[in-house]
């Protein structure tokens, strides 16, 4: 389903999540944009996401789309990293039944889907529990 | 600009139609609409559909339609907004009106799903969000307005006996539309009993994968009654919102931001209020869905969707009826075809046709089309002219 040239280009932010900073009102675009968001300005700064936040919002996949489907239930949700940007992944390595909004989490890589039609292990982050 | 009317509709049964192929279920909406305006040409047609590609393997579908219709060189044109496509594709016929470009315009919507299996079918739809941001973390669309649900559960209070209250309002309406998919009643125990696809919502929370079609034939409101012994159908309203492709990127995650803007665009452009309307055909896509729907049209207050949905508001018979077609959940969702099917049920409506589901006195309806969790809403107001 993905090619190689495709998942090579979102390397950057799967593997080492670099983001981008507006120069001019400090909001971070993840992934990098060429236009900020929020003020139009077209001047960025690199920055590492922070890689601990609270969970938003999360769902417990139980029809899962090709790809996922040895993995169900599994959990996903947004998370709101400690810099503001907002993040959708995974939530792993915990009791999906005792999930809850306002739990904390960190950012891990991990591999995420089966080979896809090119042959490509597809890595990138998840969540996992933080303690305190 | 000039005034735009529509004189004809046309729609097919909808469901698994493994008998009819893509290019046959579009060209019988689109003779029905055309028969039912009484008009002999159509000077320039235009398709919604949401992924030709993916579903069928066809694209070009602007000029294959136009092939099969049969009325000559006309420029056909497909348009694409996901699972607002439709709604956009009878917009596109209304300004190509509106702007004097041409004055018999074909708005048509067409999806035919059926074809692949569930897992294609759930990859395509899934196009309609970030593919490298949203799906490649394995989340679904059910999986999406899921996350929309908890979320407005977790800040509103909103309950999943609130949530089942949708369904079983849309099935009531869908038992009395002769062309709905699945026009059977449910309670709110089976929908809550059903099965799990992404939790909080199960399979009866969820619209299901349709083939269908639906058409609808645009004029300029002054040649309306020259062209057609149909009581003509004023568009008084034809607005188009956008918002951030990913749900994560939303200020608020179970605000529908583009909805509320195309609402409040169109309520100017046809100066009423949500007070005005006598019926919505809404995108429940899901059943948070028409919850969100309602608050950000203003037929609810912010947060308390889930009550009035709960409390009969929206029902027929109700101060507001919401989805007297029975709404994408009861009716089916073919996703390029819905938004001109909401345009169709608006018009039958207006001309007082709809049997059983008539809302009373209706005068003026609103429809609201959403692609992907909201990215795009296009809303329209209809009146008797
Ligand atoms: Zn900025």
């Amino acid at each position: 389903m993905i090619g190689s040239a495709r998942y090579w280009r979102e390397i950057p932010q799967r593997y080492r999540y670099e983001a981008a900073k507006c120069a001019k009102c400090g909001r971070v675009a993840f992934p990098p944009r060429l236009v900020c968001a929020g003020c139009r300005g077209r001047e960025f700064t690199p920055v590492k996401l922070a890689q601990t936040g609270v969970v938003e919002t999360f769902t417990v996949i139980h029809v899962a789309p090709t790809g996922f489907g040895d993995e169900t239930p599994y959990a996903v949700g947004i998370v709101k990293l400690d810099d503001g940007v907002r993040v959708t992944a995974q939530i792993t390595d915990c009791e999906t039944g005792k999930l809850a909004i306002g739990d904390r989490v960190k950012l891990e890589f991990r591999r995420l889907q089966q080979d896809g039609e090119s042959g490509i292990i597809c890595y990138g982050y998840k969540f996992v529990p933080a303690i305190g | 600009m000039r005034e735009v009317a529509v004189i004809g509709v046309g729609m097919n049964r909808w469901g698994e139609l493994w008998e009819k192929s893509h290019r046959t279920i579009w060209t019988e909406a689109a003779l029905e609409a055309i028969a039912d305006a009484g008009v002999d040409r159509v000077d320039a047609m235009y398709v919604g559909c949401m992924s030709g590609g993916l579903f069928v393997g066809q694209e070009h579908l602007g000029a294959m339609l136009a092939d099969q219709l049969g009325m000559g060189p006309i420029p056909g044109t497909r348009v694409e907004s996901a699972c607002a496509s439709g709604g956009l594709a009878f917009r596109q016929a209304c300004l190509a009106v509106a702007s004097g470009a041409h004055d018999i315009v074909l708005a048509t919507g067409v999806e035919k799903m059926t074809d692949v299996d569930g897992g294609a079918a759930t990859y395509a739809l899934s196009t309609a969000a970030d593919q490298e941001y949203e799906c490649y973390h394995g989340i679904t669309f059910p999986g999406l307005y899921a996350m929309m649900a908890r979320d407005h559960m977790h800040r509103h209070g909103t309950t999943r006996q609130q949530l089942a209250a949708v369904a079983v309002k849309n099935h009531a309406h869908g038992v009395l539309n002769p062309l709905a998919q699945f026009p059977m009643k449910v309670t709110a125990e089976q929908v809550m009993e059903s099965v799990m696809v992404a939790d909080p919502l199960r399979i009866l929370d969820c619209s299901p994968i349709t083939d269908g079609a639906a058409a609808a034939v645009v004029v300029p409101l002054d040649m309306a009654r020259q062209l057609s012994k149909q009581p003509p159908v004023r568009v008084a309203a034809s607005a188009h919102a956008t918002d951030a492709l990913a749900l994560h990127d939303r200020a608020d995650l179970s605000w529908l931001a583009s909805t509320a803007k195309a609402a409040e665009l169109a309520y100017k452009q046809a100066g009423v209020g949500p007070k005005d309307l006598s019926f919505c055909e809404v995108h429940d896509c899901f059943t948070i869905a028409e919850i969100m729907v309602i608050e950000a049209l203003g037929l609810a207050e912010r947060g308390k969707g889930g009550a009035a949905a709960a409390s009969g508001l929206t029902a027929l018979g109700g101060k507001i009826p919401v989805n007297p077609s029975g709404g994408l959940k009861s009716k089916g969702h073919p996703v390029g075809a819905t938004g001109v099917a909401q345009i169709r049920e608006t018009v039958l409506q207006l001309r007082g046709a709809c049997g059983q589901r008539q809302v009373k006195n209706a005068s003026r309806g609103l429809t609201q089309n959403m692609g992907g969790t909201g990215a795009s809403t296009v809303v329209h107001i209809l009146e008797r002219a």
